[in-house]
């Protein structure tokens, strides 16, 4: 779901109606001299009622514009310290294609993005990798889940995905262990984003997996284990131009189930859109829609960087139940204005029940706080 | 002591006319100096920081000529443990469509660059993304403001003959990067270049921790034949090396001009210090020390040197802006093209300027000071003893020490490419020369007969009796003009030997060429074959040129493929040279010999290559070895050159394309249709077209236009020389006039102490000018086969440009002639009653 990274890299990539307005040319009949030819991509629409099939769904769908593979969880060292980790794929195809035969023709680009959350440091360790799939030094592959940028991986083996990130002051290399089938969100994996039919993603996740592996920080080498999440989401549809950024939570519940929620804030301050997923530890699966979804912020957290203000503690509603959300550390935001020009709050929580229904009291996982910086610009 | 401070500001005043003299000469000394010197820096720091802006922080880059090599090299590197980054390039110099000049391609995967070159994106990321839309490409400052186009404009180049329209998405900040450059997308660059397949540059950035050297090697042990590792440093110097020895004349020249100034200090207070013995005597009877005397003289000097030094700092200053803003930092050279340098003042080099300045004025005073201290005041205040001090410099043995010393200095090769040494015995041959000046004019004048006319007989014996005031001007004379006849006779044997070289490589009726703007255009074989079906060509020779590296310390060498007349290698004895004049012998080729290559001169002198000798060249990926079959003498191209013929060529690496082509006309053929039936095929209106005649006019102006600052300097000196001469003279007669006075009154009419005068000055410089076209002759000798042969690796013949060293040498000896009888006027104004008496 985090699409935010994402989407702001992909804001930069002209749109085809704008590209047109800055004078990439209109198709021509070959053996025109001077300009190549570009052409317009027509992307694949997320439609409902689409069956997913694995394994083949666990790898890339190149023709769609926008695609991720994003894990993230609580690690635990021998020490007892709590760590939170992310690890992102982005898989996006530009809005254009010409003829060119170049190895290096830009037609799918791949971002990839980790981070590491250590209250020991109070502060988030992350770096950041970009590549096309050109010569084999990168690439998603059809079929199966295994996407790379150099030396950053991630695949899926057997019914383990493994990931290996080598990143400035920290590396890490996870073997998360997926124990149930794929969970779908919205119509059967084909969620809702937005108030228009075609705002829409294939979206699935694959909740409560028991993670094994090594963390480096500085240097220093420890083993952990813990409880991670991975979402594979892809569509090709943008952010709807009335919202402003998203709250996101991916919760693995105590009990083995899961809980997914999110909104769109609207620019004039209202719920654009919002969504989740309840799914209990016997398996049974719950959808809510927009009216049934709220976000209310508990406690808010100032950047001392920026002064940005981020509602790091939550009460998030799905229906009649109600989770208290509450950070690892506060400071976990993301200045990644380098690279994709903006800054969001992206850290490991701790979710409770506050109301006394039936099933898991809690859990753990990531929350995801975007455009409270600035709204994010498509 | 007031009033003695009174008396000197009076004189003071009275010689303010020769004071400005000084100080104009050392202030055009340290203007010289300053502006080559600050134009070679903003030179220098432009090539660095465009060379800089564009590499980034890579801790290697991996390079090659324009073939370049596989991309899949790039992956492999990529792969290698060690290797945090490997950023892929293809930099191409590509030319601009309508005849614009070039402009660097740089085909970046920007995704990869932004983690190499952090600069070119780091002010706005959206530029990563910007470049990847299909013909995207975003130009430098410098490049958007050269070809007059701004954002959403269409930048067209031409590839092969053909035009490619790419779009402008941006133009970057002036101060990101720096030259005239483009940047483009890998897959762009290589597509709409022309370029498939293959890279020509890699930039690696190591992982922390890793040893660079081990490295390195690793690397290099990876790469094919033609491509190397080079340092960003490496870099830099190699774009220094470039210009160095053309920069390092400038310096040279510059010092002699302050050398001159110099001599002007010299020559003034000599004079007067001779004149002013009476004045120090009469300070040392009243107490005054022989220190306190020489550190008079040198206080005025250093006061001179001051003066002059602030004026020449400001001036050179004033010169440096206005020829980097008219001419370009290589002043007209050609040599930073798309550079455009930007001028700073630089105090410490300020500093050093100054202090030199001053430091000349006061050694330039030194030899007259130690003559006033030494002087006894009871002499001294006597009138009549005013010609002590060359009295020990009679001696020939220094003078014929310095020009021996000078002679053995020609022999020692260059230091760094500079030709130290050469300009060193310069310097002694000149100073010898100097110093052999009275005992030779001494010499001369006593061999010469007694002629019957009275003011020429009295001319005569006061240059006889009395040589030494005349002394000094004729030292002036013969310094400046004998650098003047050594420049005079090297650029005409220079500009004589590249006119007789151009008419022996330019044997054809008519000639096009591509190479004149970057490496993307060319003619390929369906072109040629087009050209060789013209009814109007009898013949076509097509040349392809390439850039080597075979040292990446040392500039690149061009790499030339020839068609050749005789019809190849394997043909026998008359193979057929690639129609430049052969220097030296040439290697007879033995059966089983690799095929033969020609070098030029800079090849022979920079690699130690010679005829016979068996060399390996990187061509088409792959070492191959030739032998070298002679030496030629190549004007075209400073660095070094390598011709092959071009079947052999084509053979080697596959290349078909040619750059430049020579045609000759079937008979009853006209240039005119051969240019309009060339024109009028398909691309044919990108070729640049030119027959013999005009190619060897617009040589000889670019020619002429690299020595412009020569020759201006040159001018500056024999400016400040002739200036130092005529105030010699000049001050040599007023000094005399008591003897004037006596002249009159045993009954010499004005008209004829006028002649004597005349005759004295032109007896002077015309011995000066003899003199000074032997000493000149001798420089000449070592700038033509030294100097300029170890700076620019070129020989070349010698010619004396005997019109032009006769009409300096009659400029000479009228403008002495004049100023000695004007001098004359002046001094007789007085009556002769009081000339007698005034005895001071």
């Amino acid at each position: 779901m985090s699409r935010r990274r994402f989407l702001a890299a992909l804001g930069a990539l002209a749109l085809p109606g704008a590209a047109r307005a800055q004078g990439i040319p209109a198709p021509r009949a070959p053996g025109a001299s001077g300009a190549s030819v570009a052409r317009e991509i027509a992307y694949p629409a997320v439609r409902p009622g689409v069956r997913l099939t694995f394994p083949r769904d666990h790898g890339a769908h190149p023709a769609f514009r926008t695609e991720w593979w994003y894990a993230t969880g609580w690690l635990r060292t021998a020490r007892n310290e709590d760590l939170g980790f992310q690890v992102t794929f982005f898989r996006t195809r530009p809005p254009f294609d010409t003829d060119n035969p170049s190895a290096f023709a830009p037609r799918q680009l791949l971002l990839a993005h980790a981070a590491l959350a250590d209250a020991g440091l109070g502060r988030l360790r992350h770096d950041q990798r970009a590549a096309r799939p050109a010569l084999g030094l990168a690439g998603a592959e059809a079929g199966n889940t295994r996407v790379w940028i150099d030396d950053w991986t991630l695949a899926l083996e057997g019914g383990t995905y493994r990931t290996r990130v080598a990143a400035r002051g920290f590396s890490f290399e996870l073997a998360m262990q997926a124990q149930r089938a794929p969970l779908l969100h919205g119509e059967g994996g084909a969620s809702r984003k937005g108030r228009r039919a075609g705002e829409a993603s294939h979206y699935y996740s694959r909740p409560a997996m028991a993670v094994q592996g090594r963390v480096e920080r500085g240097g220093a080498e420890d083993t952990v284990s813990g409880v991670a999440w991975l979402d594979h989401e892809w569509s090709s549809t943008l952010m709807a131009p009335e919202a402003a950024g998203w709250d996101w939570i991916g919760v693995s519940l105590d009990d083995g189930g899961a809980l997914m929620a999110f909104r769109m804030r609207g620019k004039d301050g209202t719920d654009y859109y919002a969504g989740g997923t309840w799914m209990q530890a016997d398996g049974r699966v719950r959808g809510y829609g927009p009216q049934e979804v709220a976000f209310l912020p508990q406690r808010r957290w100032r950047s001392p960087r920026n002064g940005t203000e981020y509602p790091v503690a939550l009460e998030v509603r799905l229906g009649e139940t109600r989770w208290r959300i509450e950070p690892l550390m506060d400071d976990q935001e993301l200045d990644s204005r380098a690279s994709t020009g903006t800054i969001y709050w992206e850290g490991a929580v701790r979710a409770s029940r506050l109301d006394a229904g039936e099933g898991a009291r809690g859990g753990r996982g990531y929350l995801e706080l975007t455009g409270y910086w600035r709204p994010l610009t498509l | 002591m007031l009033r003695l401070f009174l008396v000197l500001n009076a004189r003071l005043a009275l010689r303010s006319g020769r004071i400005l003299l000084s100080v104009a000469g050392i202030a055009l000394g340290v203007a010289l100096g300053f502006a080559v010197h600050l134009i070679n820096r903003a030179a220098a720091d432009e090539f660095a920081l465009a060379v800089r802006s564009v590499a980034g922080e890579a801790d290697f880059e991996v390079r090659a000529g324009r073939a370049g090599f596989a991309e899949s090299l790039y992956a492999v590197l990529s792969r290698l443990p060690g290797i945090a980054v490997a950023s892929p390039v293809v930099e191409i110099e590509a030319a601009v469509d309508g005849g614009r000049g070039a402009l660097k391609v740089l085909g970046l995967d920007s995704l990869r660059a932004a983690q190499v070159q952090t600069r070119l994106f780091a002010d706005d990321p959206q530029r990563i993304f910007a470049l990847l839309e299909p013909d995207a490409v975003l130009l430098s400052a410098q490049a958007a403001a050269a070809f007059s186009l701004g954002e959403g404009d269409r930048l067209a180049l031409v590839v092969g003959l053909e035009r490619v329209e790419l779009r402008v998405a941006g133009v970057l900040p002036a101060e990101t990067v720096r030259g005239r450059i483009a940047l483009a997308d890998i897959a762009t660059a290589q597509w709409r270049l022309g370029r498939l397949g293959t890279l020509n540059r890699i930039d690696l950035r190591l992982a922390p921790g890793s040893d660079p050297a081990a490295m390195r090697a690793r690397v290099e042990a990876l790469l094919p034949s033609g491509a190397y590792v080079t340092r960003v440093e490496t870099r830099e110097e190699q774009g220094a090396k470039l210009s160095r020895a053309y920069r390092v004349n400038l310096s040279v020249l510059a010092m002699v001009a302050l050398f001159t100034g110099g001599f002007l200090v010299f020559s003034a207070q000599a004079l007067e210090t001779a004149r002013r013995r009476g004045e120090h005597g009469l300070l040392r009877v009243l107490g005054l020390t022989r220190g306190g005397v020489a550190r008079l003289v040198l206080v005025e000097a250093a006061a001179i040197g001051v003066l002059g030094s602030a004026v020449g700092l400001a001036l050179g200053y004033a010169l440096a802006s206005l020829a980097l803003r008219t001419a370009g930092a290589d002043l007209g050279a050609g040599m930073f093209r798309g550079v455009s340098a930007e001028l700073r003042f630089p105090w410490l080099a300020g500093a050093v300027f100054f202090v030199v300045g001053v430091a000349i004025a006061l050694a330039g005073a030194l030899l007259p000071a130690l003559d006033a201290a030494r002087a006894a005041p009871a002499r001294a205040l006597r009138s009549g003893d005013d010609q002590r001090m060359f009295e020990r410099l009679v001696s020939v043995w220094p003078g014929f020490a310095l020009l021996a010393g000078g002679g053995l200095l020609t022999l020692p090769g260059p230091v760094q490419g500079i030709p130290l040494f050469g300009y060193a015995a310069i310097a002694l041959i000149l100073l010898g020369g100097i110093l052999l000046m009275p005992r030779a004019a001494i010499a001369a004048f006593a061999w010469a007969g007694m002629p019957r006319s009275v003011p020429l007989g009295l001319a005569l014996a006061q240059l006889r009796g009395a040589p030494g005031q005349a002394m000094v001007s004729l030292a002036s004379i013969v310094a400046s003009f004998a650098l003047m006849v050594a420049m005079a006779i090297m650029v005409s044997s220079f500009r004589q030997s590249v006119d007789t070289w151009l008419n022996a490589v330019l044997p054809a009726d008519y000639y096009f060429r591509t190479s004149h703007a970057g490496e993307t255009v060319y003619v390929d074989a369906a072109f040629e074959a087009r050209v060789r079906a013209l009814p109007q060509v009898e013949r076509l020779e097509l040349q392809r040129s390439e850039r080597l590296t075979l040292d990446p310390a040392r500039p690149t060498v061009w790499l030339v493929a020839r068609d050749m007349a005789g019809g190849g290698v394997n043909g026998g004895a008359k193979g057929g040279d690639p129609l430049l004049p052969v220097v030296g012998e040439r290697y007879a080729r033995k059966p089983g010999d690799p095929p033969p290559v020609w070098i030029s001169e800079a090849m022979a002198d920079l690699y130690g290559y010679a005829p016979g000798r068996r060399i390996e060249l990187p061509l088409g990926g792959a070492p191959r070895a030739f032998v070298v079959e002679a030496v030629l003498r190549d004007y075209a191209r400073q660095h070094g050159a390598v011709f092959i013929e071009r079947a052999e060529y084509v053979r080697l690496t596959g290349d078909e394309r040619a750059n430049d082509g020579a045609l000759w006309l079937r008979p009853g053929a006209s240039t005119a249709e051969l240019a309009a039936a060339l024109r009028a095929l398909p691309g044919g209106a990108q070729l640049d077209m030119a027959d013999p005649g005009e190619i060897r006019k617009v040589s000889l102006s670019v020619f002429d236009r690299s020595f412009a600052v020569t020759y201006l300097l040159e001018a500056v000196a024999v400016l400040v020389g002739l200036f130092g001469l005529s105030s010699s003279l000049g001050a040599i007669v007023l000094a005399r006039k008591r003897e004037f006075g006596m002249l009159r009154h045993i009954g010499m009419t004005r008209g004829q102490i006028g002649a004597m005068l005349a005759a004295e000055g032109g007896l002077l410089a015309g011995f000066g000018a003899f003199a000074g076209l032997a000493v000149g002759w001798a420089i000449g000798l070592v700038l033509i086969h030294v100097v300029n042969r170890q700076s620019f690796n070129w020989s070349m013949e010698l010619h004396l440009p005997w019109g032009l060293l006769a009409a300096l040498s009659a400029v000479l000896v009228t403008l002495a002639v004049h100023t000695a009888w004007l001098s004359g006027r002046e001094a007789m104004g007085m009556g002769p009653v009081r000339a007698v008496r005034e005895d001071w």
